[in-house]
Parts: structure tokens; C-alpha cells; sequence
């Protein structure tokens, strides 16, 4: 159609806009069709950041709001690599977590779940992924938690990621789950994505090689953003 | 061709605040990038933005994150059309993120974007993200004093003639200096174009 240098989104493989089993999607998203765009040079680039955005500890979740004491809960790694379409490592590219903790509670002040606070956990971090597109997290294993999107409702652990990429156009904003939850079959945001493999392109597995001896469990989780077509486009 | 299949994107949920919008919030963390984007020793027009976003009930959503990304009074993209340490150096970096208050309301404190020179007129990019919103949806800000420039914008010119306005930001002066209202609805008579970027 045009000749945009990043490759669209695919639509195979995330979910529609509106899906009615998870009701808040109703009323939120555009009825009208999304207009196309010719990617120029606003949608190409996107925000850049360096190291020097980061703190030291920003990639481990289990100091990084420590008070008095180390976190509760199952230490574990988190760790991947982000590449495109076309499996080129995508190097400098900003990952943003954050999760309730290992009782399934959120430290947000609209949090309405019950669950203690851990005054020794935020739930929030970063990292700049390296020239491979590799990553690493030290968290605590997030709790599942009750919400009320409908009766005994409870979504299965999960970790956010937020990604920019290379590129405005390669925003990408996720949940990354972990293998073996019970609740997968009835969870809506989970499900909307209609398809099943790429649903399990979002669970975590779970690595014995990563697993460091006598500290901490260790689950992958490769991301992959939009690549872009082979030939350059004119400006 | 594809060797890999992207990645599913999911809703960014109703508890970011604590972990992308720190510092509107109160929270501990210092975030990467807020409201503010544009220190007063930047050169160009220094403007604020404010709007409300809406649902198709045109309630408030008061959990939103709005992202925008623009170039600076030059027309010069950080990383892009600029090196992004000539850009960090002007203190200038063009990324800005708003949560959203109870009324819906979310602000920036900016400078106004040149034009690129690609014949696009003067713009921002917009990212809006909110619990319920599965896949993040792309606007722009384009400029209501720049009318001449508008009228030869190809991406303005490619939206139904009735919908253009819900892209153009209304000016007014203030004792605080220029003004721009952007509301977004996500659905209804006045739906804010969406663009399939």
C-alpha cells in the first residue's frame, strides 16, 4: 500500500481493540477505522535514551526500594532478549517493568485489594538492553490478585513491559506471564489474543540453565518488535 | 519472510502511575520522562497543552497515560535529524508522558514544534494508552494557528474533511502564554482520528 519503512502491525497476533469479556475495552477504543498513515521521520524515531538514564539498581526490583530489609517473596531473574521480525537484536532500547508483589498487591494508591504492602518493594524497574538486545531483571515473583472485571475474577501473575524500540512506530506495551497458571483459560486479557501460539508468546519459561545455584530462579522472555522492510524509504 | 512473530501487546492496566508517571504521582521512583519537556532556556515558543480524554459514554478516563513526541523549534527530531547528544546538550529530547487526573485531564509544558521540512505542517505524535486499551492508539497534535501550513499537510489532507478538527489544537493566550486545548474521544460524534501508523 505504501512504502513505510516499518513493517505494520499484525494484526494476527494481537488482540482486536475491542473485546467484550474484558468489559473496560467497550467504551474505550475507536469505533471508526484507524486511517493510514505514510510513516515519515515523526514515526521513525522515537525517544533516545542513554545509561546515564538509569539508575544503578533500576534493573533489580528486589533493592531498589529496599528500606529495612529484603523483599518477601520468591526471588527469581527475568531475562531475554528484544529483537524484530527479522530476529536482529534491537540493542538500546529502554524496558520498563512493574508488577504487584509476591502477595499480589500493587503499591498504587487506587489499589483496592487487600493484600499487605512490602515496605521493602516498589515493583518498578528499568534496563537498556546491551548490543545483543539481552536484558536481565532480578524481581520477586508477582502474586495473582482478585480485580473486578466480573464475579471471582482474578488475573493470572503477571510482570508489565513497556518498549519503544527504535521508533515511535515500534511502541510496544505488554504483559509477560509464567508458565503453568491456573488461570489462564479465564482470564479475558490473557484471551483476547485469538490466537494460541502467539499467547504463549507471552508466557515466561522457565530456564534451569539461567537458574543461578542457592539464589534465584530464572524465566525467559524474548520480545519481539516490529522489523522493518528491506528497502530504505525514499525521504 | 518474517523469521519471528511479534509480540502480543496487552493493556498497560490501571496501576502504571508508580512506575511510568512517577513523579505526577507522588511515588518514589524518578521516571524517564513527565509533563515538562522543555527547560526555560530553550530556544522556540514555549506552550502549554491540555485536554481531557473521554470515553464513548463521555466519561472522564482518569487512568490514562498520554506519550507525545516531537521535534523541537527547529524541526529537529532527537536521534533523528539531530544527534540525540546535540539534543540532550539543548536540554531538549521532544518525549513527554501525562497521566490523567479524575476529570480526565492531562498537561504538557512544551515548545511548539517547527515543521520537519518534509511538507508536513508542525505536529506532535501522540500515544494513548489506558486500562481497556489492548492495542496503544496513535494521534497528532496539529496547530489551529497554522492554518496555511494545515491546508498542505499531506496527512491532514488524507482524513475526511468533517474529522480534521479533532487533530487541531485551539489556541488562546494566557497570563501563563500560549495556550493549546486537545481533547480526545475515543468514541462518538466528535471521535479523535486514529491513525494505522
Amino acid at each position: 500500500m505504501t512504502n513505510n519503512p516499518y513493517k505494520p502491525r499484525d494484526w494476527q497476533s494481537h488482540p482486536p481493540s475491542i473485546y467484550p469479556d474484558y468489559k473496560s475495552t467497550v467504551l474505550r477504543n475507536p469505533l471508526k477505522p484507524l486511517i493510514p498513515i505514510r510513516q515519515s521521520l515523526s514515526e521513525i524515531t522515537g525517544p533516545v535514551y542513554g545509561q546515564d538514564a538509569l539508575g544503578p539498581l533500576d534493573h533489580d526490583l528486589t533493592k531498589n526500594a529496599a528500606k529495612n530489609g529484603e523483599p518477601i517473596g520468591e526471588r527469581i531473574i527475568v531475562t531475554g532478549r528484544v529483537l524484530d521480525e527479522d530476529g536482529r537484536p534491537v540493542p538500546n532500547a529502554l524496558i520498563e517493568i512493574w508488577q504487584a508483589n509476591a502477595a499480589g498487591r500493587y503499591i498504587h494508591v487506587r489499589e483496592l485489594h487487600d493484600a499487605p504492602l512490602d515496605p521493602n518493594f516498589l515493583g518498578a524497574g528499568r534496563f537498556l538492553t546491551d548490543e545483543s538486545g539481552q536484558y536481565r531483571f532480578l524481581t520477586i515473583k508477582p502474586g495473582s490478585y482478585p480485580w473486578g472485571n466480573h464475579e471471582n475474577a482474578w488475573r493470572p501473575a503477571h510482570i508489565h513491559f513497556s518498549l519503544f524500540g527504535p521508533a515511535f512506530a515500534s511502541r510496544l506495551v505488554t504483559q509477560m506471564y509464567f508458565e503453568g497458571d491456573p488461570t489462564f483459560p479465564y482470564d479475558p486479557i490473557f484471551n483476547s489474543i485469538p490466537d494460541e501460539a502467539a499467547r504463549q508468546r507471552l508466557v515466561a519459561k522457565f530456564s534451569m540453565d539461567l537458574t543461578e545455584p542457592d539464589w534465584a530462579r530464572a524465566y525467559v522472555f524474548d520480545i519481539v518488535l516490529r522489523g522493518r522492510f528491506a528497502t530504505p524509504m525514499e525521504t | 519472510m518474517p523469521a519471528l512473530k511479534q509480540t502480543p501487546s496487552q493493556t498497560i492496566g490501571p496501576f502504571f502511575a508508580f512506575g511510568l508517571t512517577p513523579d505526577q504521582f507522588g511515588y518514589a521512583q524518578r521516571g524517564i520522562a513527565g509533563n515538562a519537556l522543555a527547560a526555560r532556556h530553550v530556544p522556540g515558543e514555549h506552550v502549554r497543552i491540555e485536554g481531557r480524554i473521554l470515553d464513548g459514554a463521555g466519561a472522564p478516563i482518569d487512568d490514562a497515560m498520554i506519550e507525545i513526541w516531537q521535534a523541537d523549534a527547529a524541526g529537529r527530531y532527537a536521534g533523528g535529524n539531530r544527534d540525540a547528544a546535540d539534543s540532550a546538550a539543548g536540554g531538549f529530547m521532544g518525549f513527554g508522558r501525562s497521566g490523567t487526573d479524575k476529570a480526565g485531564g492531562f498537561w504538557f509544558a512544551t515548545i511548539k514544534p517547527g515543521a520537519i521540512g518534509d511538507g508536513q505542517a508542525p505536529h506532535i505524535g501522540v500515544i494513548v494508552q489506558a486500562r481497556g486499551i489492548l492495542n496503544h492508539v496513535f494521534t497528532r497534535i496539529y496547530f489551529a494557528d497554522e492554518s496555511d501550513a494545515n491546508g498542505a499537510d499531506p496527512v491532514l489532507q488524507s482524513v475526511p474533511k468533517d474529522r480534521r478538527h479533532t487533530l487541531i489544537a485551539a489556541r488562546s493566550e494566557t497570563p501563563a502564554g500560549p495556550l493549546y486545548r486537545f481533547d480526545i474521544h475515543m468514541q462518538g460524534d466528535d471521535e479523535t482520528v486514529f491513525f494505522d501508523v
